[in-house]
């Protein structure tokens, strides 16, 4: 069940579309805001209040890498792998995230705290490597920097 | 030397709020139009000033809008849209405008807004870009209280509405049919054209998508009008470009310069040379989807016309130069992943040909290349280049293979006879990062 923050949230963004369907986009965004994923479950709501099918829903949110299908950890981290970021060794910054979290491209913590993706240039290639962990942008990010940088988010809810 | 897109950004405090933008002369080009001129006036202004589009393409803006249908029969609402999905790896140029002078892109859409008389616009924006979504909508809610934007601006009987939209990721985003189609809730596959957006877009109506660079040179050229833009540029192609470097030069940046201005002028001069201990190899110098330049292009000018000449493109205008302490195969197999990762799969050539690109060149990487890659490659470069596939994707993904094929193709066959990367026998590092991409 979609809740009223979700419907409510919603429902303005189907006001400002010709018709229903054209708000999916906006819809799972604010239900993997509330929830942190999209569901299987999530899916079927969604579709049924925007008059979809799930399989349509579905077809949308695969389709889109920063909507996540599965579950992941409290705060995600992305490690930008394109072209400036390979020259500037964004590969020492995955190794030391590696031994620091025990986690590959996709895996999350046992402890459900961080998830590790790879992300497409983060547009501050200036400052390469860089990398997101949530909300925030690291820039010209050293290998001696990650563990400062982890564990804020440690204590962080 | 003038610039006026970059003139007022200073990003050590934050970017002009609407009375700060007004005291430097900020939407004074909006009174002017809606004053004194007719949309079709704006539109002959903006094509005679010679402005080319900024997203890569490096199409007459002008012309562009002149294919929107006008007067009482054209069909509305009309939309506009700013393409700030910036997602081509190595650029970082629209970043800049964005969290810069976000007042300056507002204004630019207005005026072209009123240029096509369209009633909607958005920016799309990326995901990523966290900060310029908190600076872009504050600046939209100024910009309406002040009734720059809203019904009937500055009663002039016209209106237009603005809305920000943030992406969910995806490179194709930033292609302008597929970027229709996610606005309109779909996955991101590019449209059939024709027919063209200008006349059948977002939700079937007429549509404009420009890029942010090109809609912040906009309100300059209405205030200074057509020769005064053409004129601050060193070649054909009007006005100023916002070019940058990165990789290993000793100050990576981002700068507002000439169209028209030297690859020996950037790298020496604006990025102050290579790093020390490292010599420049090759770059691409508009980002991922172009072909390598390389020392013998170091004094070829940086427009449309002149990098086409020496067999690539202005792109995005921001360059990623390749080093002598970074493996060539490397570099391109990182550019392929990206590209195999980034197809939208659909059309056949793309979805099927670049992972198979990947696997070859990843397979060179640990050692294990064959002569018969080489062939393979050509081939591919051949079947995904233009006129092959449904979007140009497959074809940007070319440039930089076949041209590091010409140009080294040394490096490629190095790795096949030694049957081991060359660049990184000092460390294992990349070998064992190779190894873990497969997992
Ligand atoms: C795969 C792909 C990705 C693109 N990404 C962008 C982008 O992020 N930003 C952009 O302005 N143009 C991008 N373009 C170019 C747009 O399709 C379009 O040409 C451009 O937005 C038009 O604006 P302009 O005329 O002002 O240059 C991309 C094109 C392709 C094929
Ligand atoms: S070329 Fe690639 S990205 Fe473009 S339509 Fe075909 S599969 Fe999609």
């Amino acid at each position: 069940m979609l809740t009223e923050t979700e419907i409510q949230a919603i429902d303005h963004e189907v006001k400002l579309v010709p018709y229903k369907k054209a708000a999916v986009i906006e819809a799972l965004k604010i239900v993997q805001k509330e929830r942190g994923w999209i569901s299987d479950e999530s899916v079927e709501v969604i579709a049924a209040y925007l008059e979809m099918s799930p399989a349509e829903v579905d077809s949308v949110a695969t389709f889109y890498n920063l909507i996540f299908r599965k579950p992941v950890g409290r705060h995600v981290i992305l490690l930008c792998d394109s072209i400036s970021c390979y020259v500037m060794g964004y590969q020492k910054l995955y190794e030391g995230i590696q031994q620091h979290l025990n986690i590959k491209f996709g895996q999350t913590t046992p402890d459900k705290l961080f998830t590790l993706l790879p992300n497409p240039c983060l547009g501050c290639c200036d400052h390469a490597p860089a990398l997101m962990i949530d909300e925030d942008l690291y820039r010209d990010v050293k290998e001696e920097e990650l563990e400062e940088i982890l564990k804020k988010y440690r204590t962080k809810i | 030397m003038e610039r006026p897109l970059t003139k007022h950004i200073d990003l050590n405090r934050p970017p002009l709020n609407l009375k700060e933008y007004e005291q430097v002369g900020g939407y004074e080009a909006v009174r002017k139009v809606l004053k004194g001129m007719t949309p079709v006036e704006v539109q002959k202004l903006v094509q005679d000033s010679n402005l080319k589009g900024r997203g890569g393409a490096g199409f007459n803006t002008g012309l562009k809008w002149s294919f929107v249908p006008m007067g009482p029969e054209a069909l509305h609402p009309k939309y506009i849209i700013a393409n700030a999905d910036e997602m081509e790896p190595g650029t970082f140029k629209d970043r800049l405008l964005l969290e810069g002078n976000p007042h300056q892109l507002i204004e630019g859409m207005i005026l072209s807004a009123y240029a096509i008389q369209a009633d909607i616009s958005y920016i799309f924006l990326r995901w990523a870009y966290k900060k310029a979504a908190i600076l872009i909508r504050k600046s939209i809610a100024e910009a309406y209280e002040a009734g720059y934007l809203g019904q009937n601006i500055l009663g002039s009987k016209w209106g237009l509405e603005m809305h920000l939209h943030t992406g969910v990721g995806r490179y194709m985003c930033g292609e302008e049919t597929a970027l229709l189609n996610a606005l309109e809730g779909k996955r991101a596959t590019p449209r059939a054209k024709p027919p063209f957006p200008q006349v059948s877009g977002l939700f079937g109506k007429p549509t404009i998508v420009n890029n942010v660079e090109t809609f912040c040179c906009v309100p300059h050229i209405i205030n200074n009008g057509a020769d005064w833009f053409k004129g601050l540029s060193k070649s054909e192609d009007g006005g100023t470009k916002l070019y940058g470097v990165s990789g290993r030069v000793k100050k990576p940046g981002c700068w507002e310069l000439p169209m028209g201005v030297t690859m020996r002028e950037l790298i020496e001069v604006h990025a102050g040379g290579m790093q020390d201990g490292y010599e420049f190899k090759g770059a691409l110098p508009g980002g991922a989807s172009t072909d390598f330049l390389t020392t013998e292009h170091w004094d070829v000018k940086m427009d449309f016309k002149s990098v086409a000449a020496a067999g690539s493109r202005l792109g995005t205008g921001t360059m990623v130069v390749l080093d002598d302490a970074t493996c060539p195969v490397g570099f391109v197999h990182n550019l392929q992943h990206f590209f195999a990762q980034e197809s939208c799969g659909w059309c056949t050539p793309c979805r099927e040909g670049l992972p198979w690109v990947e696997k070859i060149l990843l397979n060179m990487e640990k050692g294990h290349g064959r002569m018969e890659d080489l062939e393979l490659l050509d081939m591919h470069t051949k079947m995904l280049g233009p006129g092959n596939t449904f979007c140009a994707l497959a074809p940007g993904a070319m440039e930089p293979l076949q041209s590091a094929l010409k140009y080294f193709r040394d490096d490629f066959v190095r790795h096949i006879v030694e049957g081991k990367c060359p660049w990184h026998t000092a460390t294992e590092t990349p070998k064992r990062f190779a190894e873990s991409l497969m997992v």
